[in-house]
């Protein structure tokens, strides 16, 4: 969600019980304006918080003009001290995938491939490196998962260009409360990957404008996103059940949304068990 | 003015249209008798027409309001139409028979609810006679305990706390409750359940509705059921075999205000809505709990779709997931409660009082070690319950069930021990290299100020917090224990051979010719003897 929208925003999220204790709250307020200043963000959006073992990993996206664009993600310990991560790869990806397991909280903490994957471990040796994934590396892969699978936003909410660049829609008001309850008006916040699949029919009723990522309507497995109107309907909350801790929410008939995650990084693998 | 049409210059009278040059110029026009032509020409259109009852001037009114309004295109070409159509308007009724029912939005509805929660009912009187009765006050301080997990992240938004204060309020007043505590908030899918875990007072329990039907019927109980009517039948036919399978006798619950029903909880969906009492757990329900993983929806009388079928709603789902996390996760720091000192310490002593000489440790202790703190609710064993019972013995009661005595036949169940009531939370086991528990100060920059904060790593979502004397234990989450290898659904169980081997059903090859003939011959043989040794007896006679 918005850095500068965060005070607001946590507390419509709380539904959930996970938020950042005051200090954390206080130390963002500080550091992320210096964030964006020094690394030159347009926009810097607070993620969400991945807890570990023993500690917990804080998550800042910072945005360029281009809000399509690879974002840059960087994270701290402590909500002060940011660091850049370097972006993810499809190997690492990859990889990450088959780690199981809680995060540990260690950012240097390594990961023994040999028990995990043991081609890439071999690879690896052979290359002269040790066969191990460090813990930041999984959090970069993760991270990158994460917004892919379930990064969402309203639909109207950001417009393309001729160009191809996209940038916020100045005229989006919020969506009506009945278009809120419905998972059509909201869209992957990533390359869309079933857009090219809609009959021409369809296509010919979408503004490209605006239409130009994947709903969440046709999210494999069906009912893996949970809508929920708080207050009688003046929030529209979206948690997902396939990532356990990401919540979306959205004031109808106001410009406010956002989405954060909070939870252990860990993907709900038991979900058409669970449904 | 000029209606003989413009004048040519040869033609006397030639620009005297022209304004200005007109013959009357010279006299000034009187601004009264302008006046008073205006107000004849409106008087004139004022007047009603003695047919309709309507006048000019309101009709030029509405058509002029009614084109500007709606701005149509080629005005000039449809105004008799819009004429006609704002003098039809005028007849036109505007109630209908059916009155429109206002919308009543969601949102409204919820804020009607929400306010109702702050009316202060009742007079000052009745407030005092309640306080004199009960010793301490029943209603949790909500606000407090929310106070101290915000110091580490957790918890609602100070709105939704101070709504389910109130609602604690309302709880209170409406049951006879001795002392209530927020449990904590359980998501589902459609809605979300607040929960208050509550003792009520001594002797107002109400009796159960008793449908403890058996849950878990099994065919095999069916086919006892049959046996028995076809025995009091005379036996004309071969019956067929009885089924030998029993199912295992149904374990009883725990009385309630003992074991997994110490305390009864209720539940609402939002600060507002009615509060509703969940039902008693039963060990079954336990058991079956801890092999399904359901989301909750969010309405206590939607079925659990699993296998191995719950026996139950998600009511009664509900209350099994709070019953084990109760059981696991409520912890308190050590020494803060203790077992009365005349009852003796039996492992299985299930009551516990506050230690008045206890001294809480430091925070930075407190976070340190694990020793520092203990859990003060029983672990359910694996039977579902708290205390172990022997199912051997209830069968001895249950006669009209069993027709004869298979007790030889039951395995003989070991009796479960668990870990004794205070255990310290330090021998909890760990999962693979995850322990049990994650201990944190709320904030490093401020230790003389900072709580100890608890987190639960097999229930995510369950914390607790000490801070001096306070401590308070919390749940937020989906309701699932965590477990580091993925679901996987019990299996069904392997088919059920359907008759007991006898002769009368076993197979065997059938005779050949041969052996038959044999087998004639030899019977003839014995008969032929038979014959003569008869007749040779008889002879003897």
């Amino acid at each position: 969600m918005e850095a500068l929208a965060l005070p607001a925003a946590l507390g419509l999220v709380a539904g959930g019980g996970a938020g950042l204790s005051p200090e954390h709250r206080a130390a963002l307020g500080a550091s992320l304006p210096l964030v964006q200043r020094d690394y030159r963000f347009e926009r810097v959006w607070f993620w969400g918080c991945i807890q570990g073992v023993r500690g917990a990993y804080y998550i800042a996206e910072g945005l360029g003009p281009d809000r399509a664009a690879p974002r840059s993600r960087l994270y701290s310990l402590n909500c002060l001290d940011w660091s850049l991560l370097t972006p993810a790869t499809k190997e690492v990806l990859a990889l990450a995938e088959q780690v199981k397991g809680r995060f540990q909280g260690d950012p240097s903490f390594e990961y023994n491939l040999a028990e995990i994957n043991a081609e890439a471990a071999e690879r690896l040796v052979q290359s002269g490196k040790e066969p191990v994934m460090k813990e930041e590396a999984r959090l970069i892969a993760t991270i990158e998962e994460i917004d892919r699978a379930v990064g969402i936003i309203p639909r109207g909410a950001f417009v393309k260009t001729p160009l191809g660049s996209v940038h916020e829609n100045r005229h989006f008001e919020g969506l009506s409360l009945a278009e809120a309850k419905k998972l059509s008006s909201y869209f992957h916040f990533t390359e869309p990957v079933n857009l090219k699949n809609k009959t021409l029919l369809e296509k010919a009723d979408l503004d490209p404008s605006t239409d130009f990522l994947d709903s969440l309507e046709h999210d494999i497995p069906q009912g893996s996103w949970s809508i929920q109107l708080e207050k009688g309907g003046t929030v529209v909350l979206l948690r997902s059940l396939l990532w356990l801790g990401l919540t979306f929410y959205h004031v109808p008939m106001t410009k406010q949304f956002g989405y954060i995650y909070f939870g252990n990084g860990e993907k709900n693998l038991d979900l058409p068990f669970m449904l | 003015e000029g209606g003989h049409g413009p004048y040519q210059p040869h033609e006397p009278g030639y620009g005297l249209d022209q304004p200005g040059y007109s013959p009357y110029e010279d006299e000034i026009p009187d601004p009264q008798a302008r006046m008073l032509a205006i107000k004849n020409a409106k008087a004139y259109l004022l007047k009603t027409s003695t047919k309709s009852g309507l006048n000019l001037y309101d009709h030029f009114a509405n058509i002029l309001t009614k084109i500007l309004d709606e701005q149509p295109t080629n005005t000039v070409d449809i105004i008799e139409n819009i004429s006609k159509d704002v003098k039809w308007a005028q007849f036109r009724k505007k109630m209908d028979t059916l009155r429109d029912e206002p919308l009543i939005s969601p949102t409204f509805e919820a804020a009607e609810k929400c306010k109702a929660l702050f009316i202060k009912e009742g007079g000052e009187e009745d407030r005092e006679d309640v306080e004199e009765e009960m010793g301490q006050p029943a209603l949790p301080n909500v606000m407090e305990t929310a106070f101290y997990f915000e110091q580490a992240g957790i918890g609602l938004s100070k709105d939704e706390s101070y709504y389910i204060f109130l609602a604690f309020k309302n709880l209170i007043k409406t049951q006879p409750i001795q002392t209530c505590r927020f449990w904590g908030k359980i998501l589902g899918l459609e809605m979300n359940y607040i929960i208050a875990e509550v003792q009520l007072r001594e002797g107002e329990e109400q009796e159960e509705t008793g449908e403890e039907g058996d849950e878990t019927i099994v065919e095999g109980q069916k086919e006892m059921g049959e046996a028995e009517e076809e025995d009091e039948q005379k036996e004309k036919e071969p019956e067929p075999p009885k089924s030998t399978y029993k199912p295992p006798p149904e374990i009883p619950k725990e009385a309630n205000g003992t074991g997994t029903n110490k305390y009864v909880y209720f539940v609402c969906n939002e600060p507002g809505k009615p509060w509703m009492k969940l039902p008693p757990v039963t060990p079954a329900q336990i058991v079956c709990a801890r092999q399904i993983k359901k989301f909750f929806t969010g309405r206590l009388d939607a079925p659990v779709v699993s296998f191995p079928p719950f026996p139950g709603n998600e009511a009664n789902y509900l209350r099994a997931q709070i019953a084990r996390i109760s059981a696991g996760t409520h912890v308190s720091p050590t020494g803060f409660y203790q077992f009365p000192e005349d009852e003796e310490e039996e492992e299985g002593a299930d009551t516990y009082e506050e230690n008045p000489e206890f001294e809480p440790p430091p925070v930075a202790e407190m976070v340190e070690s694990l020793a520092t703190w203990a859990h003060h609710v029983k672990g359910i064993l694996k039977q579902g319950r708290c205390v172990w019972i022997n199912p051997a013995q209830k069968s001895e009661e249950n006669e009209d069930e069993d027709e004869e005595e298979e007790e030889e036949e039951e395995d003989e169940q070991q009796e479960e021990r668990g870990p004794p009531l205070l255990t310290l939370i330090s021998e909890d086991e760990g999962m693979k290299n995850i322990p049990a528990w994650t201990a944190q100060a709320s904030t490093d920059l401020i230790p003389e100020y900072s709580v100890a904060i608890l987190q639960s790593n097999r229930w995510p979502g369950a914390y607790a917090f000490a801070s001096g004397r306070k401590f308070e234990n919390i749940y937020f989450g989906w309701g699932h224990k965590y477990s580091p290898e993925y679901h996987t659904p019990a299996l069904p169980p392997p088919a059920e051979a359907e008759f007991p081997s006898g002769p009368g059903i076993t197979e065997a090859v059938d005779p050949t010719v041969e052996e038959e003939m044999a087998f004639k011959a030899a019977q003839e043989e014995a008969l032929a003897e038979d014959e003569e040794e008869e007749d040779e007896e008889g002879e003897d006679d």
